[in-house]
């Protein structure tokens, strides 16, 4: 009987055993990357990636509005001669107007989106109380430093500027506080004769670049037959790219972080850069990295029309929550074709051409340092193929479809931020107040779903909403404007949550009559840093140790 | 009205008779409305796109007006419309409507 004791017990061990063993192998047989995340999870939940800083830059080029707008060169070619054409000019800001302009203030973080809010619109007829070219998220640059900085950006020679124009203006790049030595190093002591440039311009195709309203410059074709890269699209692309390295250099800044902890870069403009054999092949996110000097960086670009950042955003933040990158940043330059966009509304109303500004952006995530606020990855917003295009579908793919699944009501959302157009720019036009639209959707559903009260609806927009400020430069706008005061305000206990939602019209790339949509939760941090979890060493430990108890208590059994 | 959308409403007249074509916006506001419903009706204002001087006087109305709404399965518009419904200044819309198809509509019943 006892014999038979013993070796029921025996039996019942190694049948345990053996299950303990099929489960180890079972995880130690995943990939290492799900590996990783299962053994994580099991023992403690995922890191979220945090927000450490981000830069906000605009640049003032009313040349490039009269030479480069898409509205301004479409007119050049259907109408001449049209009252448009001659008036124009006269409707352009100067930079001290474009520096005492409300919504630059706001987005150079020197005034804030509630003290926008409490100005009666129009913005453009009143000045700003705060007048200053730099602000604690980035700088306006003026179009004299922005045409060198083109040049520091171009390694190919493309850009040519006239000598006396540099010798003019490279002592006010120099003093620029976010430029070091090394870009000003790219930019040649021996530059071109005005003679030379006007016959690049006039018989080798090149793109004129101009300041106020005479040729300074030109940026070359940069093949003589492949329109990829013709010198519209150098030029198009080389401005891309340098408003991108002042917005990285911003963000990284306001990170307060080394250059080299920067491990990932992620463009997401809206421009493509390639040869007639792939012609979105890219990289600029490491050709802008290579001139911010992040010398520990790789990249690529993400697009998505106006959507580009947002989706950028969650990819970044995938990439630190897995553990691939510990520090990610997602930036983007501005677009001159995008410039005096409206125009044509704003001159027939005598009013400024207020798209006078390129636009970029830079966003830094890092591993969680226990203060920053967070990425959360499983409140994601998503407009699938299947979701239609209906506002209302759209809306509810983006907003109302994750935070049910979340458990949340709209409500539990402090601030929504989705495209942000300075209301300035788009009413006039007849496009009317983007964000406030956009605002009344969102609550609009709220009263649908029983969340709020339909006499709320009038709230929804103060309360959740925010004013636009943004120029309308297609992804500059789109949800990203509020992270850098997201941050502020959850850092300050503000609020608590933030939503950023971006949207991109695809079917303007003529692939697709589909439109797309992210969306994403930033939330205060939860307080528990990367560095406080139990690493996957620590936990095959504990495996390992487990194991040798159960061996332990087999043997003494068995004796 | 964004050029592209106006060569195709331009090749749509030309290939099935203006007189068989009705357009049907979804515009936020009412100017916006208005000014799609005239470019399609007695030409482009701007002057920019292919309509330009072209009168097609089409049949037009916004998607938030009551004549199209009765033509709806009231489940279908109440998924698909009802949220912009509730969003948009309906009767703005209305007024520039009705006010461009009196003046420039050429197929109405």
């Amino acid at each position: 009987m006892r014999h038979g004791s013993i070796l029921r017990q025996c039996c019942e061990s190694v049948r345990a055993a053996g299950r303990l063993l099929h489960r180890f192998i079972a995880i130690n047989r995943r990939e290492s990357t799900d590996r990783k995340i299962y053994l994580r999870k099991a023992v403690n939940p995922i890191m979220k990636s945090v927000i450490k800083g981000a830069g906000y830059i605009l640049v003032h080029t009313p040349d490039m509005v009269l030479h480069n707008g898409t509205t301004q060169t479409t007119e050049r070619i259907v109408n001449p001669d049209g009252e448009y054409l001659k008036e124009l000019p006269s409707h352009l800001r100067s930079f001290e107007q474009t520096l005492s302009y409300w919504p630059n203030q706001v987005y150079i973080g020197n005034k804030t989106p509630d003290d926008l809010a409490a100005v009666p619109q129009p913005w453009c007829d009143k000045e700003c109380d705060v007048k200053e070219r730099f602000g604690h998220f980035g700088q306006i640059m003026p179009q004299e430093e922005f045409l060198l900085l083109m040049q520091a950006c171009d390694v190919f020679d493309l850009v040519k500027l006239e000598q006396g124009f540099v010798d003019a203006h490279r002592a006010a790049l120099a003093a620029n506080p976010i430029i070091d030595e090394s870009i000003m190093a790219r930019i040649p002591e021996q530059q071109t004769a005005i003679d030379e440039i006007e016959r690049l311009v006039k018989e080798e195709h090149s793109e004129g670049l101009y300041h106020q309203d005479k040729l300074v410059g030109c940026v070359n074709r940069a093949h003589d037959i492949d329109v990829n890269l013709s010198a519209h699209v150098m030029h198009e692309n080389i401005v891309s790219k340098a408003s991108s390295v002042l917005a990285l250099l911003s963000g990284v800044k306001n990170a307060g972080i080394d250059k080299d902890e920067v491990e990932y870069v992620i463009d997401c403009c809206e421009e493509a850069c390639g040869d007639m054999n792939q012609r979105g092949g890219g990289n600029f996110a490491k050709a802008t990295a290579e001139i911010a000097g992040l010398n520990n960086a790789t990249g690529s670009d993400a697009r998505g029309f106006c959507a580009g950042p947002a989706h950028a955003l969650v990819e970044a933040a995938a990439l630190v929550e897995s553990g691939a990158y510990k520090t990610v940043a997602v930036t983007a330059g501005g677009c001159t074709a995008k410039l005096g966009m409206n125009g044509k509304d704003h001159v027939k109303k005598g009013l400024p051409i207020l798209e006078d500004m390129l636009g970029g952006f830079c966003v830094i995530l890092s591993a969680n340092d226990g203060v920053s606020p967070e990425i959360n990855l499983e409140i994601l917003g998503r407009h699938t193929v299947g979701t239609g295009s209906a506002p209302q579908a759209v809306i509810g793919s983006l907003v109302t479809d994750p935070l049910d699944r979340a458990g949340l009501k709209v409500t539990d959302i402090d601030k929504f931020s989705p495209e942000m157009q300075n209301p300035d720019i788009t009413k006039p036009a007849g496009a009317g107040d983007v964000p406030l639209a956009n605002y009344k959707m969102i609550a609009a559903l709220a009263v649908k779903r029983g969340d709020i009260e339909k006499a709320d609806l009038g709230n929804f927009p103060v309360k959740h909403g925010l004013t636009g400020w943004a120029p309308t430069q297609g992804h500059i706008p789109s949800g990203v404007p509020y992270i850098g005061f997201a941050r502020e305000d959850i850092l300050a206990g503000k609020i608590k949550r933030a939503m950023i939602i971006g949207k991109g019209s695809l079917f303007l790339g003529r692939m697709t009559n589909l439109f797309d949509g992210v969306s994403f939760v930033i939330q205060a941090n939860s307080g528990e840093s990367a560095e406080s979890g139990v690493s996957e060493e620590e936990v095959k430990g504990m495996i390992a140790k487990a194991m040798k108890d159960f061996a332990a208590t087999l043997m003494a059994q068995a004796e | 009205m964004d050029l592209e959308n106006q060569k195709r409403v331009k090749e749509f007249a030309d290939q099935y008779g203006p007189e068989n074509v009705v357009v049907l916006l979804g515009a936020a506001e009412g100017e916006a409305s208005g000014l799609a419903a005239e470019t399609v009706t007695n030409g482009d204002p701007t002057y920019a796109g292919p309509l330009t001087g072209v009168s097609l006087g089409l049949t037009v109305y916004h998607v938030c007006e009551p004549e199209v709404k009765a033509e709806f399965d009231p489940a279908v518009y109440d998924e698909q419309v009802s949220m912009m419904e509730m969003v948009l200044d309906v009767d703005d819309i209305c007024n520039e409507m009705r006010a461009i198809r009196e003046q420039y509509c050429k197929y109405l019943g």
